[in-house]
């Protein structure tokens, strides 16, 4: 087990009769990527300032790299990276201007500011901009600027909130591709989001956040296997008689559904991954295979059905 | 470790200076007022203000040169229409334009809590950016002095003396804590509202309001409060001093009787004066600085606390504030 890097316990925030945030336990370990999931309002946002000491607690413990935000929030400060939602710059200052700020503020020595905001600025591919106005810059030019701020601290932990917010495309999945290479030096990153198939693309652990609480946490495939009660669609495309092939698909041990679709069309609903079982009933059964294909869970459906689950009460 | 850990956790102590990263702060705001537009205009202003003062003073001086000993502080109170003297409309304005945006500034940038994920307190982005507004109006009212004296020395031809320097260098420092008063303000404003557009217009309003209408309204809360039934001495006196007392909330009040006996040696009094107290007096003699400072005391002490007031009203504001944006 490695060392925890977040701990809370209990983690309570009350906003006048609103609860924000209840009863949070949260860990995320050393070197991990954790992705606080949840729709906007769910107590993302007021769980990470928590965390950097920016909002106090109602209730509860909270240790950030074994020191308490609320008491000591200078050294947690000094060791964690944030890059808040939608981050802002100085507009009318230049990214090297920006950053040396930072690094001031961090009390870093000029010349190790210098040398560290370069070092940023070539990582995130910035250095050709670098003494741009920041006014100037693009949305995914400002967050990877985000990202060279947050490194120039050299965190043990970047907490990242709504990053891809915003982002086209090509620039989501460059981010992404950013957080994967911090997670190679072996910082711990906390992200939040409510884009699923990101999160499910990054990170190792996932929580899910609803009104305040974790609802679900462990790694995408558990969460999969929790939520979903192991349910595994299996689209086949096979041309033969429909009943024939539905009495044959419907025989397989472990399937729980059959459902044409179209003429030559099925969705097979099973406990496992029973591609090669079904190709075989079929061919057995007269049937000319044409496609076959097996539907990881998502996400997407992990999270809809949880959220329905909250909502409403356990489905049948 | 644990120690250090555990003692940090039972206290209610919070580590470190609260004033980490005070003087970054600092030099950042300033570099960011002196390099703004708005320094630009203020610039523009500055140099009408000192010019338009010293040729207005000028005109009339040139004739009266040989019977004042004062010539020098003349140049700060000799205003012609439609030219106020300078400091009473100018020090406020540019007070306010140093700090309306000072908070929710930072706020509609999205920058705030990128900022407060520093290792700083918030205390130190207040503090800072406070002192940050203070230097820049000092450097701008000291500029204004500068242009006045300097003109007023090549135009008039006479070297001033120790005391009449002396003096306005008194009267500068008033006009920079006078200024500290609107900044702070401002700054206040600013924490309270979300728009800048908003505190800046709150923050000339309340200026206005204490400008135009609070001596009148200090009359007339004097009357109702303590009206002169009978024509008595005491009761006429009673709401003379009520009425005083009133427009001394006014930092505009303030500030004028601080600028009176300072610029004008020979006023001996700024409240009520008795025949009493008038008994062996050289009237029109000019009291030394040491009298004159003596005589404003009250007023620069409650100059200097008004931005103290202020500064601290905003300091709570601004911790309780929550910073999501």
């Amino acid at each position: 087990m490695s060392e925890l890097v977040i701990e809370t316990q209990a983690l309570t925030k009350r906003y006048g009769q609103m609860t924000a945030v209840d009863g949070l336990d949260l860990g995320v370990h050393q070197g991990e990527v954790y992705g606080l999931l949840g729709p906007n309002g769910a107590g993302k946002t007021t769980t990470i300032l928590m965390l950097l000491g920016l909002t106090e607690p109602t209730a509860g413990r909270v240790r950030v790299l074994g020191l308490d935000p609320a008491r000591q929030p200078l050294s947690v400060k000094a060791k964690v990276g944030y890059l808040p939602e939608r981050v802002g710059f100085y507009d009318e200052l230049t990214a090297r201007e920006n950053l040396t700020y930072i690094a001031k503020l961090n009390g870093i020595p000029r010349e190790e500011a210098r040398r560290r905001i370069d070092e940023g600025f070539a990582r995130m591919g910035l250095s050709e901009v670098a003494d741009r106005r920041v006014a100037t810059f693009s949305r995914g030019m400002r967050q990877r600027l985000g990202v060279a701020d947050v490194l120039l601290k050299q965190p043990k932990l970047i907490i990242l909130d709504e990053p891809t917010q915003g982002l086209d495309p090509e620039g989501a999945r460059e981010f992404l591709h950013i957080i994967r290479s911090l997670k190679s030096e072996g910082i711990t990153i906390l992200l939040s989001s409510h884009l699923l198939h990101q999160v499910q693309a990054v990170c190792d652990r996932v929580g899910l956040f609803h009104r305040g609480r974790m609802v679900l946490e462990g790694t995408v495939d558990e969460l999969a296997r929790r939520a979903l009660g192991s349910s595994y669609r299996i689209r086949v495309q096979a041309d033969g008689a429909q009943p024939v092939l539905t009495e044959a698909l419907q025989r397989v041990p472990g399937v729980v559904n059959v459902t044409p679709e179209g003429s030559n069309r099925y969705v097979v609903e099973a406990t496992g991954d029973l591609r090669a079982e079904a190709a075989q009933a079929v061919v057995a059964a007269g049937g000319r295979l044409l496609a076959l294909d097996v539907e990881a869970p998502s996400l997407e459906d992990i999270y809809t059905r949880t959220l329905e689950e909250v909502e409403h009460g356990p489905t049948a | 470790m644990a120690l250090q850990l555990e003692r940090a956790s039972g206290g209610r102590s919070r580590e470190g200076s609260p004033w980490t990263g005070l003087w970054a702060v600092v030099a950042k705001e300033m570099a960011d007022h002196l390099t703004s537009a708005r320094m630009r205009i203020l610039e523009a202003l500055i140099v009408l203000t000192a010019g338009g003062t010293v040729y207005a003073a000028m005109r009339s001086l040139r004739d009266s040169v040989s019977e004042d000993r004062f010539l020098l502080l003349k140049l700060f109170t000799t205003a012609y229409e439609p030219l106020p003297a300078f400091a009473g409309f100018l020090v406020p304005l540019i007070a306010i334009a140093l700090a309306f945006d000072a908070i929710n500034g930072e706020f509609s940038r999205r920058t705030m809590s990128r900022i407060l994920a520093q290792p700083i307190y918030r205390d130190g982005l207040l503090l800072g950016k406070f002192l940050a507004g203070l230097c820049t109006l000092a450097l701008v009212l000291t500029a204004i002095w500068s242009l006045i004296v300097g003109m007023g020395i090549i135009g008039l031809g006479i070297p001033p003396s120790g005391e009449e320097v002396a003096r306005s260098l008194w009267f500068l420092l008033a006009s920079i804590f006078y200024g500290g008063i609107w900044l702070a303000l401002a700054m206040v404003f600013s924490i309270v509202f979300r728009q800048p557009a908003t505190a800046a217009l709150a923050s000339i309003a309340v200026w206005l309001f204490f400008t135009v209408f609070w001596d009148i309204l200090a009359g007339l809360l004097a009357q109702s409060l303590r009206p002169v039934r009978f024509g008595f001495a005491q009761e006429i006196l009673a709401q003379a001093q009520l009425e005083m007392a009133l427009a001394r909330i006014s930092p505009n009040t303030l500030y004028t009787e601080i600028m009176l006996p300072l610029l004008h040696p020979t006023v001996r009094s700024i409240g009520l004066l008795l025949p009493s107290q008038l008994q062996g007096a050289v009237l029109g003699a000019p009291l030394p600085l040491r009298q004159s400072l003596l005589l404003i005391w009250p007023q620069f002490t409650g100059l200097i606390a008004v931005p103290i007031l202020l500064f601290a009203l905003g300091y709570v504001l601004f911790q309780r504030q929550e910073i999501r944006a």
